[in-house]
């Protein structure tokens, strides 16, 4: 069996300054990490290379320095590693990142399981692993909190809001992973360096996928990021303390006064 | 000239710095409170790797070199000075002495398991009337046969009582004294003899234990001499070479802490209408602390460096005994401005200031004491220019 995990660099700290004249992140001096979800992902490709022997492929497009987020991926265990980086995929939106994400699996052809992080803490989207499914034509869960891969299915629990869902799929399929399904292993000291020292990263640029220039990157993408801000944050509550039976009635009289009820 | 830390040795740090605050954090205050070995932990850094940092991946190591050493007791230090002292008996003197002097087959057998934490060490030099006399040790060692029994004790071995596997320095010639006539050996702990005393209590590093060895007709297989018969304290004098620089790491950590708490603090106390940093005298504190640590960090990766590149002559020693007086002086001079600066709340057992104070203390003293490393280096110097001093 061959895992195919989708992994993003991201900076670390959700205070990401933007660039306000292009709209775009601004990564100088930011630490970047493996996004958290991505982590939760690899770790399920992990427990299923230790259950059932299967392979570990990660995968992501970025930036040459989104290799190391690729290194940490093999010091966690992880097989194989491909860096899809080339001019052509810059200022890519969902679309075209899922565009390219997709020309590289048709690449790698053999995959039985895709699994992607629910979200990006930068983008914050929660789209590029829908809308791979969506180009590869393949079954999709998302917000997946539990797996069970069995005789070319997989069992996954959907973590709702007000509940679970339980959803059987055929395999291939891409499922993108809660941080509630696992607790990321820590790399192995002698792994890191081996990472770095002996281990492979493929490097693949828009030719190496037969990407049409035109389909991904700026080109290829339908949405532009026009603004980004920061919502101002959130007035703080009102905290009712009185007694519970006078707190009942102070909570509707403020409910009335506001027009909710 | 390069300053950087390769991309691995990041890694790794990031790594540690995780595995410190979530792992090591929360047992920290409690294991110096109740003198307990943390053996979980212990058990969870073996699991990672980080039992054997330094020593080649072929003997169970991570082969991140003195390098990647420093950054695990800089990073651990921060955090908890127990268990820095305890990975610091184990990795940096005890197993360390097998891994410089050791034979191929000592090796597979010792350096491995302990190298992945499967197995403790300890490092059992002093004695009631040797300290800082190292030449002066009176445990014997006489052969018999295929053995060497063994008959003495040694005082104040961290791990003493937990370990394993202990280097143990001993007499076999009374005659030839440190010159020849002292050899090392590698004496496990089900060694018929071998018995653990006296556990002490202590001022600091209270998470560590530390005990008083036995030996007593103990016996101890010719092919467990480590290193040349005769040469030991060639052996154990080398190997605290190189624990010094990870000792100043060590300190280099604890320093760093105890700057990042005292301006944390400093920013957020305020006294006659402002924060007690906008106070010169509160200024001055922390930007001494901040030279001396950046001096340290210098001194400390400059050190490790020279002995990843094979540079061990008599200028490395120099450097090591430099690591470690101006590290333990920098980490005790760093705790003691800490808390100053926290004023009462730096003397509240509630708060880590207290525990880092007396956690530093011990650094001038152990692993050689700074008077006897000052006269190492000014030793070293004095031959540079011809004068031999004794
Ligand atoms: C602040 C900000 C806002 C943006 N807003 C938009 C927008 O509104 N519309 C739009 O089309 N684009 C937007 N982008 C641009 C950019 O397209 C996205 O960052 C990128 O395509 C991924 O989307 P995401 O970060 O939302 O990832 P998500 O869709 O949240 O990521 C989900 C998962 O997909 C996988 N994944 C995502 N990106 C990659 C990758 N590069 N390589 C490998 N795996 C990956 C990971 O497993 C990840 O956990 C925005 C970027 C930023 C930084
Ligand atoms: C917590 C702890 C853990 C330890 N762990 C270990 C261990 O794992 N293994 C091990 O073998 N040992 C260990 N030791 C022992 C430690 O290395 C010795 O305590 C140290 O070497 C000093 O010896 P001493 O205490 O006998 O002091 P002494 O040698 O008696 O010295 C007393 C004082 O005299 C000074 N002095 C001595 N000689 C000179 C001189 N020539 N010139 C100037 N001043 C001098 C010293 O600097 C010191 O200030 C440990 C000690 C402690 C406290």
């Amino acid at each position: 069996m061959k895992v195919v995990v989708m992994i993003k660099q991201v900076p670390d700290t959700n205070k990401v300054r933007l660039d306000k004249r292009t709209g775009t992140l601004i990564r100088k001096g930011v630490p970047s990490i493996i996004n958290p979800e991505d982590k939760n992902a690899l770790e399920e490709a992990l427990k299923l290379k230790e259950k059932t022997g299967a392979s570990v492929v990660v995968v992501s497009m970025g930036p040459p320095q989104a290799e190391d987020a690729l290194r940490e991926a093999l010091a966690m265990g992880a097989d194989e590693a491909i860096l899809l980086t080339d001019r052509a995929f810059a200022g890519a939106d969902t679309w075209a990142t899922a565009t390219t994400l997709g020309h590289a699996l048709k690449k790698i052809g053999d995959f039985d399981l895709v699994l992607a992080g629910r979200q990006a803490i930068d983008g914050d989207t929660a789209q590029v692993g829908p809308q791979l499914a969506e180009y590869l034509k393949i079954p999709q869960v998302t917000y997946v909190r539990e797996l069970i891969v069995d005789d070319g299915k997989v069992k996954a629990t959907r973590a709702l809001e007000d509940g679970y869902e339980e959803i059987e799929a055929e395999l291939p399929a891409l499922l993108t992973i809660t941080k509630e399904a696992n607790v990321p292993r820590y790399p192995h000291a002698a792994a890191i360096m081996t990472a770095y020292r002996e281990q492979e990263v493929a490097l693949w640029g828009a030719e190496d996928i037969n990407a049409d220039p035109e389909s991904v990157g700026l080109k290829g993408s339908p949405t532009q990021v026009k603004r980004s801000f920061t919502p101002p944050p959130k007035e703080p509550g009102q905290v009712i303390k009185s007694a519970p039976s006078e707190a009942a009635r102070d909570v509707v009289a403020i409910l009335r006064q506001k027009n909710i009820i | 000239m390069d300053f950087t830390f390769s991309k691995e040795h990041q890694l790794l740090r990031r790594m540690i710095r995780e595995f410190a605050e979530k792992e090591v954090a929360p047992v920290a205050e409690e294991i110096d409170r109740d003198e307990k070995v943390p053996f979980g932990v212990l058990k969870k850094a073996g699991k990672l790797g980080l039992m054997g940092i330094p020593f080649p991946q072929k003997y169970g190591g991570a082969g991140a070199g003195e390098v990647g050493y420093c950054i695990l007791m800089e990073e651990l230090n921060k955090i908890c000075g127990s268990t820095a002292t305890i990975i610091g008996a184990h990795t940096g003197i005890g197993a360390m002495a097998i891994y410089l002097d050791g034979t191929e087959e000592q090796k597979q057998k010792y350096l491995v398991p302990l190298a992945r934490g499967e197995k403790i060490a300890a490092f059992a030099l002093t004695e009631p009337n040797a300290g800082s006399d190292a030449a002066a040790i009176q445990t014997r060692a006489v052969r018999e046969g295929d053995y060497f029994i063994l008959n003495g004790s040694k005082l104040w071995i961290t791990n003493g009582d937990i370990a394993d596997v202990i280097s143990v320095l001993a007499v076999t010639d009374p005659a030839l004294g440190a010159r020849g006539g002292v050899t090392a050996f590698i004496v496990e702990k089900e060694f018929p003899g071998f018995k653990v005393g006296h556990k002490e209590e202590k001022m600091g590093i209270r998470g560590s234990s530390t005990a008083e060895l036995f030996f007593e007709d103990c016996r101890v297989p010719v092919e467990n001499v480590l290193g040349m018969f005769g040469a030991g304290f060639l052996t154990f004098m080398k190997t605290l070479d190189v624990g010094r620089i990870s000792l100043g790491a060590g300190c280099l950590g604890a320093s760093d802490k105890a700057l990042e708490m005292s301006m944390e603090f400093a920013k957020s106390r305020y006294q006659f209408g402002a924060p007690i940093a906008a106070k010169q005298a509160i200024q001055w504190m922390i930007a001494d602390m901040a030279i001396e640590i950046e001096a340290l960090r210098s001194l400390v990766y400059r050190t490790a460096w020279m002995l990843d590149a094979g540079q061990t002559g008599r200028e490395f020693s120099t450097m090591a005994a430099m690591c470690k007086v101006l590290g333990s002086e920098v980490a005790c001079r760093a705790a003691d401005a800490a808390l100053q600066i926290h004023g009462g709340m730096g003397y509240m057992k509630k708060y880590p200031i207290e525990r880092m104070y007396r956690d530093a203390r011990i650094t001038r003293i152990f692993e050689g004491t700074n008077e006897i490393q000052r006269e190492i280096i000014a030793r070293n110097l004095f031959r540079r220019v011809g004068l031999r001093l004794r």
